[in-house]
């Protein structure tokens, strides 16, 4: 066990007893504070520098070649805590060559921002890589319906993000030389 | 008929009050901004600078100088308390919840009457000091008038009729009454100092302890300790932090103006600044030579109206100065328990300056008779 030692505390002296020195050297630390930099942000005018790995707004990106990345899986769905996504299947239609690779992508794809908590679960189980929580932090509107982000806004705030496996490229490679599993 | 002259001194006499009162209420407005542009300061933030005025703010480089300094915000501040909803809780007594704020800026306005602030040398070269009223009990009106300012906090505790302002109320009327004595015999000492040894005649006229610091050391060297008292006392008289017993928003939500809103809390927030205004005035009078240059100095400025306007200006300066050191202590010290404020004033502080008082006895006695004796 370790050893208490008990400190001895001197008596004051008079000059402390007073508290004048000390109310003196108060003075000076804070009439020192009066020069220092400023640390507020003008706000609107000036924008805190977003860390790397921050954790804004849910938003869906398209992958390099402007596909939608989303195949509605529905596991960000099944796994958000608080059940802000909701996620309306639909088919991708057989014509479409440049998305013949996948069957299914959201017909609507809804993000409930009054229940969404940021966690970025989401971002995390996506198998697609196609939800970030990205830099925007900034929301507001006027009822309850504007917050609920739809499928076109969230692509509208996702936009393109660069491509670091191109999944469905090596896929289709791999099966053209006839090795696809 | 009235006689004409008679009624171009009363003229004159509304003039001068209308300035006084319009200079000290300016005053008290500028010292609530630079309340909270020095706080700001003192805690790394920047301040009110966005409130601005059409046309002045828009000038190149003054504009944007004065709405940094927030300097129309004063104006915006009392427009928002005049134009508030004006809101009277249902368990107050509506004729003293109303008279509360006009006691409190009543004497706060009142004492400025006989607060010199320059002086002027006529062609004869008679000094004529300037001052709307040359009282020559001048401190004790002040004392007299001052202190009724702690009837408004009271009144406004007992009137809104619930705890919170009550206690505000109590604590406030406690902690005035203490310091009062020991303000009152920190400047004892004072006035025996600066009455000529041997002359038959003594005053407490401020304009005359102002002039006994002419050319001669100023009061807070010769009383040091009376200056600290009188400080010490003053913060507690204007109920300013450490001091702020009244109001103490953290125990006891707003103080005695919990229950207040709109224009009349205004006119209690106006109150308050007159009266740190007011307080640091009558501190530079007494102890900091007043308009008068540096201590030993002799007046560097001429005998003429400019030279009174040099003097008044140095006697602002000075003032606001110690409004400034009064904005500061608030910023640097944390705010006494109530029985430390109780034990302050009545074991410490009023046995020190009954010490000061007949050590300065003493010693002005030995001065006088050996000035006699020569």
């Amino acid at each position: 066990m370790a050893k208490t030692v008990v400190l001895e505390r001197k008596p004051l002296s008079l000059s402390e007893r007073t508290y004048l020195p000390q109310i003196v050297t108060g003075l000076k630390t804070t009439f020192s504070n009066l020069f220092k930099e400023k640390v507020t942000l003008q706000y609107p005018e000036e924008k805190p520098v977003i860390p790397q790995g921050y954790r804004g707004v849910p938003t869906l990106v398209k992958d390099p070649n402007g596909r939608e990345k989303c195949v509605s899986c529905q596991l960000c769905e099944f796994v958000c805590p608080p059940k802000a996504i909701r996620i309306t299947p639909g088919e991708v239609p057989e014509e479409d060559e440049s998305r013949e690779h996948v069957e299914k992508a959201p017909e609507d794809f809804e993000i409930n921002m009054l229940r969404c908590i940021y966690c970025g679960y989401c971002q995390e189980v996506c198998p697609e890589e196609a939800i970030f929580l990205q830099n925007e932090y900034s929301l507001s509107g006027y009822d309850r319906e504007e917050l609920i982000n739809h499928k076109e806004k969230l692509y509208e705030l996702g936009g393109t993000l660069p491509d670091q496996h191109y999944k469905w490229d090596k896929k289709r490679k791999a099966e053209l030389e006839g090795n696809s599993h | 008929m009235m006689d004409l002259e008679l009624l171009q001194v009363l003229l004159l006499k509304c003039l001068f009050a209308f300035l006084m009162v319009s200079v000290v209420m300016s005053m008290a407005g500028y010292s609530v901004l630079a309340e909270r542009k020095v706080s700001a300061w003192m805690q790394g933030r920047v301040g009110p600078n966005r409130t601005v005025l059409p046309l002045v703010g828009y000038v190149p480089l003054i504009g944007p100088l004065l709405r940094g300094l927030g300097m129309f915000q004063p104006l915006a501040d009392g427009l928002k308390f005049l134009f508030k909803e004006e809101i009277v809780p249902g368990h107050v007594n509506k004729i003293y919840y109303y008279l509360a704020p006009l006691v409190a800026l009543v004497p706060a306005l009142t004492t400025m009457t006989v607060l010199p602030f320059g002086e002027f040398v006529d062609s004869t070269g008679n000094k004529i000091p300037l001052i709307l009223a040359n009282l020559d009990v001048g401190v004790l009106f002040i004392f007299a008038v001052s202190s009724l300012g702690v009837y408004g906090i009271v009144l406004a505790g007992w009137s809104s009729n619930s705890k919170y302002p009550f206690l505000g109320g109590i604590r406030s009327s406690a902690q005035m009454i203490s310091y009062e004595l020991a303000m009152g015999l920190s400047l004892l000492p004072v006035f025996l100092w600066t009455s000529e040894p041997g002359s038959m005649v003594s005053s407490l006229s401020l304009v005359q302890i102002a002039n006994a610091q002419d050319s001669s050391a100023w009061l807070v060297l010769v009383q040091p300790l009376s200056a600290l008292i009188f400080l010490i006392a003053l913060f507690a008289e204007t109920n300013r932090l450490p001091f702020d017993m009244p109001e103490s928003e953290t125990d006891l939500v707003g103080g005695f103006h919990t229950e207040y809103g709109s224009f009349k809390f205004g006119i209690f927030f106006v109150a308050e600044y007159a009266h740190i205004v007011i307080g640091s005035a009558i501190f530079t009078l007494i102890f900091l030579g007043g308009w008068h240059f540096l201590p030993w100095i002799n007046d560097p400025w001429p005998t003429s109206w400019i030279g009174t306007l040099l003097g008044t200006g140095w006697f602002l300066a000075k003032t606001v100065f110690l409004i400034f050191f009064f904005i500061w202590i608030r910023w640097t010290l944390p705010r006494f328990r109530y029985d430390q404020v109780m034990s302050l004033g009545w074991t410490k502080l009023l046995p020190l300056s009954l010490a000061n008082l007949v050590f300065y006895v003493i010693l002005i006695t030995w001065l006088d008779q050996s000035a006699l004796n020569t």
